[in-house]
């Protein structure tokens, strides 16, 4: 239990997806400008990451044995499908949800976060279990950083800042910040 | 593209998927083929070198692996390494048992910490340890893998009742760590990951001895 | 057959009026994560050049054989397929830089920067042209790795290509080559860049105001 609270928490802030290990970084910049739009997106990754964590693990149990080096090929086509057929089938099952998430899917189905996170759980080889706990801590995780990102910068929009910081200049910026702020997190559970 | 006229019939969009897919499967297999053995001798060489330098005299090294509770010997082909959990014998140029290599793994500062260490079976204690993977603070915590007083402090350990980590310089006891200041936090969780190996593998080390003594 | 001003047109300008990372923002990921030394920025570039103008060079001699439909398909097929090869080969012959980028090797694959030239420039020109494109973009994308890792080895670790250049009383800032240095060093550099933009403008628009007067 505390090895699964331990990977959940260290996906989440300690190692951040996007903030330390630079995954997702094109949503992050491109639709943070607003909370509401970056908290969808940040669902409709969790929802991704689940699918792609459970993909994973399929294809490196029963597919990928004895073909390690279709692993990138394979992840990519079969997250890529998998999602497609989810997406599917949440517009016929409940349209309400499609309408929340479902303009965000296809966005982010080849998005460097999700096949990042097939690799990660790959390299450490995680369990079943573990994995859903990695994808659920890396998707919080996004999604936490999103919604801070689009918090501040809704504020900076506002601001008078010099034209030469404006743009991508000062989203990089604070994203630094954020990052650094984020360091402090380590040590959460290695302590005692 | 000529593909502009419109109405590439399903046969053609599959026969191009699927020559696509032929000749990339030819390249990987291809270059799978000539690239793993390198691979294989590549890892197998980076963990050699460091069972022989956390075990002390060892030239060889026999892996076991855990299977149904109890230890049994890993029937490598070539240089293939086990992938689950595993510990490896080491062995002098005489082959006499000298130790034991210990892979262990753990929750560290940032990220999780991967070492391995000896073990010494005959006066139960550890005898060196390597970190083999981490992610520590660059100046701080990182000095966990190069700072020489740290790592002296794993050549004659002993382990009973376990191991303890104590503060930069205080150390009195023979199971005590001194811990490095300024990286206390990684010093402790070298200290915990050698513990937690302990106590998986050393019951099953001393039950493998057994069994070998009397065959 | 390939006209030499377009070739070179076509060549040059990734390396600095459309350079893949300092002004299309693209594979931030890899230029990111990797670059804490300046070596790792060199592999990083070497392994995405590969990757680039290999796939580049494939797409654009097949442009005319792929129905549009699968192109897409067809090019991450492609890509996925070099990047592979390139995983494979560092991990058999570079092992120690294989294990410093990890995973951000096989990250290659949903670089933008890559599927973007093929869908943008490779599937639509002759192989000259193509060529051109991608070593141009890779050799901006290497050298834009390099800066970045280049600032922040220097002055996170004292180093340079692992060579130490300041004396011993030299304090790291070591936050350079943990991730908030990333972030911040190419802040700062776009900085730089606006600002050198917009006093090269205003400098032209006086030179304008005097031939006008």
């Amino acid at each position: 239990m505390g090895n699964l609270l331990w990977i959940f928490a260290s996906a989440m802030v300690i190692n951040n997806f996007t903030l330390a290990y630079f995954l997702g970084l094109c949503p992050f910049f491109g639709v943070s400008k607003k909370i509401d739009t970056a908290f969808r997106l940040g669902l409709a990754n969790i929802f991704v990451m689940t699918i792609t964590s459970v993909c994973a693990w399929f294809l490196n149990n029963y597919v990928l044995i004895h073909a390690p080096y279709l692993r990138v090929m394979t992840f990519i086509v079969v997250i890529a499908s998998t999602v497609q057929f989810v997406e599917m089938a949440i517009k016929k099952l409940s349209p309400a949800l499609f309408k929340a998430l479902g303009i965000f899917l296809p966005l982010i189905t080849t998005n460097c976060a999700i096949l990042g996170l097939a690799l990660f759980q790959t390299n450490r080889g995680y369990s079943f279990i573990e994995g859903i706990s990695f994808a659920l801590g890396a998707g919080a995780g996004l999604t936490l950083a999103l919604v801070l990102m689009a918090g501040i910068r809704e504020e900076a929009e506002i601001s008078d800042l010099p034209d030469v910081i404006q743009g991508a200049a000062q989203a990089f910026l604070i994203a630094g910040i954020l990052s650094l702020a984020f360091m402090g997190f380590a040590g959460l559970f290695s302590g005692a | 593209m000529a593909s502009d006229k419109k109405g590439a019939g399903p046969f053609r969009l599959i026969a191009t998927l699927g020559l696509a897919g032929l000749f990339s499967g030819l390249v990987l297999v291809t270059v799978y083929l000539a690239t793993q053995p390198l691979i294989l001798e590549n890892q197998a060489k980076a963990l050699e070198a460091a069972i022989y330098q956390v075990v002390p005299g060892s030239e060889t090294r026999k892996a076991y692996v855990v299977e149904d509770g109890k230890l049994v010997p890993f029937n490598a082909q070539g240089n293939n390494l086990p992938s689950g959990d595993a510990v490896f014998a080491a062995l002098d140029a005489q082959g006499k048992l000298v130790g034991f290599g210990i892979p262990s793994e753990g929750a560290g500062f940032q990220d999780t910490i991967k070492l391995i260490y000896g073990y010494n079976p005959e006066n139960k204690r550890v005898t060196g340890m390597q970190v083999l993977e981490s992610r520590e603070t660059p100046g701080l915590g990182d000095k966990i893998i190069k700072d020489l007083n740290f790592l002296s402090n794993f050549e004659n350990l002993a382990i009973e009742p376990e191991v303890v980590s104590v503060a930069a310089g205080s150390k009195k006891n023979e199971n005590e760590v001194d811990s490095i200041s300024g990286a206390t936090i990684s010093s402790k969780a070298i200290v915990k990951i050698i513990n937690s190996g302990n106590s998986k593998y050393l019951s099953l080390i001393s039950a493998l001895m057994e069994s070998e003594e009397k065959p | 057959m390939a006209d030499q001003s377009k070739l070179y047109r076509e060549t040059v300008k990734g390396l600095w009026k459309e350079n893949p990372v300092f002004i299309q923002l693209l594979g931030l990921c890899p230029a990111l994560a990797v670059t804490n030394s300046a070596i790792n920025g060199v592999a990083m570039g070497g392994a995405t050049t590969f990757v680039l103008v290999g796939s580049s060079i494939l797409v654009s001699l097949f442009r005319n054989l792929i129905p549009k439909q699968v192109r897409i398909t067809s090019f991450i097929i492609t890509i996925a397929t070099f990047v592979t090869v390139a995983d494979l080969t560092l991990q058999a012959l570079l092992p120690a830089i294989h294990k410093e980028l990890g995973a951000f090797i096989a990250l290659i694959v949903v670089n933008c920067l890559i599927l973007g030239r093929q869908e943008a420039f490779a599937s639509r020109n002759k192989l000259p042209y193509a060529i051109g494109d991608a070593a141009g973009m890779s050799v901006g994308f290497t050298f834009a790795l390099v800066i970045l890792g280049g600032i922040r080895e220097i002055l996170g670790s004292g180093t340079l290509f692992g060579f130490p250049l300041f004396g011993e009383s030299f304090e790291p800032w070591v936050i350079m080559i943990l991730p908030p240095g990333g972030f911040l060093t190419l802040g700062v550099l776009l900085i730089i860049f606006a600002q050198f933009k917009k006093s090269r403008a205003r400098k032209a628009l006086v030179r304008l105001e005097k031939e006008a007067a």
